[in-house]
């Protein structure tokens, strides 16, 4: 009865729009079109023009010799570990969150977006007030022998201050649709909490915790502000792609540049375009349910 | 009297839904409530609770907390009057000016346009569609010195569009058109990804009903449309603001960086932390993480209220 309904109500529904506005939508469907493609689609045009300019043995070059590579490795090894990190200690902060109840919960929740709105280069001047050599903390580890500002796990520590929100926002909603009951079914027929979390929470929660991953992964990536204060920034050591760009570009070698951002724009898009995949298909499936 | 209405509401969502939470647990039925209270297993799991949550409290405290505080702490070492000093400095006032003016330019347009291609994505199916989509995301995969670059690509020495805008005697690349540019890049997907969801579920079929009793398309916007978006809206238009305020990599390859014409704040940290003036540079910090930190403060508010529309 209600589709029926439906049905009769279809036509109607697109007729006033049919008639009222037909250059009203162009214009919109033109500006929308003009802004981003002005926006975004030639700056990249531009950038993926200049790298493979000079044919691509030269790109090749560009991004294997000894600098470049080691750039992109520490990119590469830095965002991978704070992509684990982040799946279990945001996994955790969510569960946590969605389940327990604790004085402070409250605050926490907003602490998390922290990241979100303050500024990058801000978290990293934090950090060297923080873990710097003649700072507090900082003074202490390197009497201890530890080095964190201008060395690797500064870099990993500005990352995973940077990242933290994102596995933790995507797990959250989906924790929260899980209905408590089912958990209690699990404990009532003897499966211990862990065993619970492993059957029958994580597997709900599996894609939300890769589009978290991933465009964590991503952030990690191209992440410049916190990472130019904090890594010291020594060539083949400590500097990431990013801030090899940026190198690239303060010392004219456009093309160098370009290349080493075509290879990190490949990437991030990859991912990006992964997560939108996933999430339709998500979409999808919560559909057909 | 409207806010203190829908404030007194949001309350009554709260309470229902903790009030909600407690009575399904007791489902199980009280006499077998009392006696898991009982067991050595509760307490086992309670002591798993607590220790899980300060595993997480303890490590938010330590990668957030702490370092907050440290700046406070950087900041304040030399006294309150160094602080004041660093701040009324003519390059520090002007960079504030900057970033500020910046900040709010890049929001009003992206939220006009961001208005403009959420409702094109979300109400107008064809076959580009797919494209601006794609197109959307791309700020957010694109790493900010990258962004940065390839304003220089397009308006540098060499640049594509460079004969036009020596035509129209402007100069963008290491001046304020290029910052405002670069601003407006890195912040652009906000407001559509934030109003699209709340627009796909408001119904079309109220618009075309404003539509059929004669309202004309911008009155049907502004009372149909608008209202029911705000919280979203204002959630990203927010998010905005905050990316555009802290923006530093885009902004640090196309400023040129001429303190007190094209130094934004985030600018003037980076060179006072070159210049060695941590006192400068942590002062400077500390006025931005308070802005962020209200920026903060309405977004948590507004996420309450978006996510009640979105239930409703």
């Amino acid at each position: 009865m209600s589709s029926v309904q439906a049905n009769l109500n279809a036509p109607q529904r697109i007729a006033p729009a049919r008639i009222s506005i037909p250059w009203g939508r162009w214009g919109l469907r033109a500006t929308a079109f003009l802004y981003l493609g002005f926006m975004v689609a030639l700056p990249l045009a531009t950038i993926i023009k200049n790298g493979v300019a000079d044919g691509l043995p030269i790109f090749w070059e560009d991004v294997t010799n000894a600098t470049a590579f080691a750039a992109l490795k520490l990119t590469l090894t830095t965002s991978v570990i704070i992509t684990m990190v982040n799946m279990v200690m945001g996994t955790l902060t969510a569960y946590v969150l969605v389940r327990f109840r604790f004085p402070g919960k409250g605050l926490l929740n907003a602490l998390i977006d922290m990241p979100f709105a303050i500024p990058t280069l801000v978290t990293g001047v934090m950090l060297v007030a923080l873990y710097g050599p003649q700072r507090t903390v900082g003074a202490w580890l390197t009497a201890h022998g530890i080095q964190v500002i201008f060395a690797t796990p500064g870099i990993v520590l500005a990352l995973l201050v940077i990242t933290y929100p994102f596995v933790i926002r995507a797990v959250q909603p989906v924790l929260m649709e899980i209905e408590k009951g089912q958990e209690e079914a699990a404990y009532t027929i003897g499966a211990s909490k862990f065993t619970t979390f492993r059957r029958v929470v994580l597997p709900t929660i599996t894609p939300a915790l890769i589009t978290g991953s991933l465009l964590c992964f991503a952030r990690a990536l191209g992440e410049f502000g916190s990472v130019v204060v904090v890594a010291g920034n020594i060539p083949g050591v400590t500097l990431t792609a990013p801030v090899y760009v940026f190198g690239q570009i303060e010392s004219q070698n456009q093309r160098g540049a370009s290349a080493m951002s075509i290879l990190l724009l490949a990437l991030s898009f990859t991912l990006i375009l992964t997560v939108e995949w996933m999430q339709g298909r998500n979409r999808k499936s919560h559909v057909s349910k | 009297m409207f806010q203190s209405e829908g404030l007194i509401h949001g309350r009554d969502a709260d309470i229902g839904q903790r009030k909600d939470s407690p009575p399904r647990s007791r489902a199980l039925g009280p006499g077998e409530q009392a006696t898991r209270n009982n067991s050595p297993r509760l307490t086992r799991a309670k002591l798993v609770e607590w220790a899980l949550i300060a595993v997480v409290v303890l490590y938010a405290a330590g990668l957030l907390l702490a370092p907050l505080l440290a700046i406070f702490w950087g900041a304040f070492a030399e006294g309150f009057s160094a602080v004041a000093r660093e701040l009324s400095t003519p390059d520090a006032v002007s960079s504030l000016k900057l970033t500020l003016i910046m900040a709010v330019g890049a929001t009003a347009i992206n939220t006009v346009f961001g208005l403009c291609i959420a409702w094109v994505l979300v109400r107008d199916k064809f076959w580009g569609r797919r494209i601006l989509n794609g197109l959307v995301d791309m700020p957010f995969a694109v790493s900010p010195v990258i962004a940065g670059f390839m304003l220089i690509l397009l308006f540098g020495r060499t640049g594509w569009l460079t004969s036009i805008t020596d035509a129209l005697g402007l100069k963008v690349v290491f001046a304020l058109p290029g910052i405002l540019l670069a601003t407006i890049f890195i912040s652009l997907p906000f407001v559509i990804r934030e109003v699209a969801p709340v627009l796909e579920q408001v119904s079309a079929d109220q618009e075309d009903a404003a539509l059929t009793i004669g309202a004309n398309r911008l009155q049907t916007f502004w009372h149909v449309t608008l209202p029911a978006i705000r919280w979203g809206l204002l959630y990203g238009v927010s998010l905005t603001f905050a990316r555009a305020v802290g923006e530093i990599g885009a902004v640090l390859v196309v400023s040129g960086g001429v303190s007190r014409l094209t130094e934004t704040s985030t600018l003037f940290i980076f060179r006072s932390l070159d210049d060695r003036n941590y006192v400068g540079a942590n002062s400077m910090a500390v006025v931005l993480a308070a802005i962020s930190f209200v920026i903060l403060m309405v977004i948590e508010f507004l996420k309450k209220r978006t996510e009640e529309t979105r239930m409703t």
